[in-house]
């Protein structure tokens, strides 16, 4: 079987592709993941054996390019340098339960390592590369300050 | 539906700076119908009439040479000069680059040879067979100008009968017809190069 000129391909799955990326990884950076897909599958196509599932073969492809935006952007630093350290990371504004009560009093790296692993869901990893140190010391930051609201909430 | 311009005029761009656009392709209007261009880094490769289905072209292009085939109007924009003013009478000799890729080897020999009766007169089969070296083989010179993959710009349209009959063309008798009669009437005048 012959495969279609790649303008077809691009032609009929590309809003879909970019529907979906903007669903995965936000409209700020779906241009540049769809642009990445879509070079991919440009390069790799001639070697395409199958041409019976295109649609399918590009969504593979856009999550894998979906998956490496995730981890580019884990790998950036979240902006968190702030030159007051004590605002830049805070509990949740409008929570009035008295647990964020809690953290916002908490020292500031237990705080921002608390924050970003329960407000922010970000990986050790990625707070380790937030906070400038090392994945250990994201861990013990977080482990301290929740020993220390255990004790206050007691 | 497709995303918007912008979104793919980036695409195309980032395409041709990473070497990804094996075959660009256009269309553009002429006085013998549309005409599907299609050029590859080498040159002009393939020239199709409207009449020819746009998918068996698309399909023996992809098979024979790649199926990174991109709507890439700018590649072939020297193309389209050349063929607007050689329909408006002002071109006689056509310089793009061409590749033979889709040719074979007997029809590439025939077709260059064609290349070379001048513009607003004619060769017969014969003629054109004795100038490959078969002076027996008219019919397979029929044959190969009919296979030409770049008509128009390959002017198989001055292969005619002996005795002056106007013989086949592969894009129909009209469009040969008319190719020839707007090189009779513009070979009469001055040498239309430039303005």
């Amino acid at each position: 079987m012959t495969l279609p000129p790649f303008q077809s391909v691009f032609d009929e799955h590309a809003q879909a592709v970019l529907t979906f990326l903007i669903g995965a990884v936000g409209a700020s950076e779906a241009d540049d993941c769809f642009q990445e897909t879509m070079l991919s599958a440009l390069r790799a196509y001639p070697r395409l054996g199958d041409g019976s599932n295109l649609r399918g073969w590009l969504f593979t492809i856009a999550r894998r390019k979906s998956i490496d935006a995730h981890r580019a952007r884990a790998r950036r630093p979240t902006p968190v340098a702030d030159p007051d350290p004590g605002s830049a990371i805070d509990a949740p504004a409008g929570t009035d339960d008295g647990l964020w009560d809690q953290v916002r009093s908490l020292p500031s790296k237990q705080r921002k390592a608390v924050v970003l692993r329960f407000a922010g869901d970000r990986s050790y990893p990625e707070i380790a590369a937030a906070m400038s140190t090392t994945q250990v010391s994201a861990r013990q930051s977080v482990h301290e300050g929740l020993k220390k609201l255990r004790r206050e909430l007691r | 539906m497709t995303v918007d311009h912008a979104v793919t005029s980036r695409f195309l761009e980032r395409a041709e700076a990473r070497g990804l656009v094996d075959v660009a392709t256009t269309t553009m209007d002429s006085p013998v119908g549309t005409l599907l261009l299609m050029a590859t880094p080498k040159g002009l490769v393939r020239i199709a009439f409207e009449d020819e289905n746009r998918d068996d072209v698309f399909g023996e292009v992809a098979e024979h040479l790649s199926p990174r085939i991109l709507e890439a109007p700018r590649r072939l924009d020297p193309v389209r000069r050349e063929l607007d003013r050689y329909f408006a009478g002002r071109l006689r000799d056509f310089g793009v680059p061409l590749d033979w890729s889709l040719a074979g080897d007997f029809a590439r020999r025939v077709l260059r040879t064609t290349a070379r009766i001048p513009y607003g007169s004619v060769a017969s089969y014969g003629e054109v067979a004795v100038g490959v070296g078969t002076p027996r083989g008219a019919r397979a010179v029929g044959n190969a100008l009919g296979s030409n993959p770049i008509p128009v710009v390959v002017p198989c349209h001055r292969v005619v009968r002996t005795g002056g009959a106007i013989g086949g063309y592969g894009g129909g008798l009209p469009r040969k017809r008319f190719l020839l009669a707007l090189e009779r009437q513009s070979g009469r005048l001055p040498a239309g190069r430039g303005l």
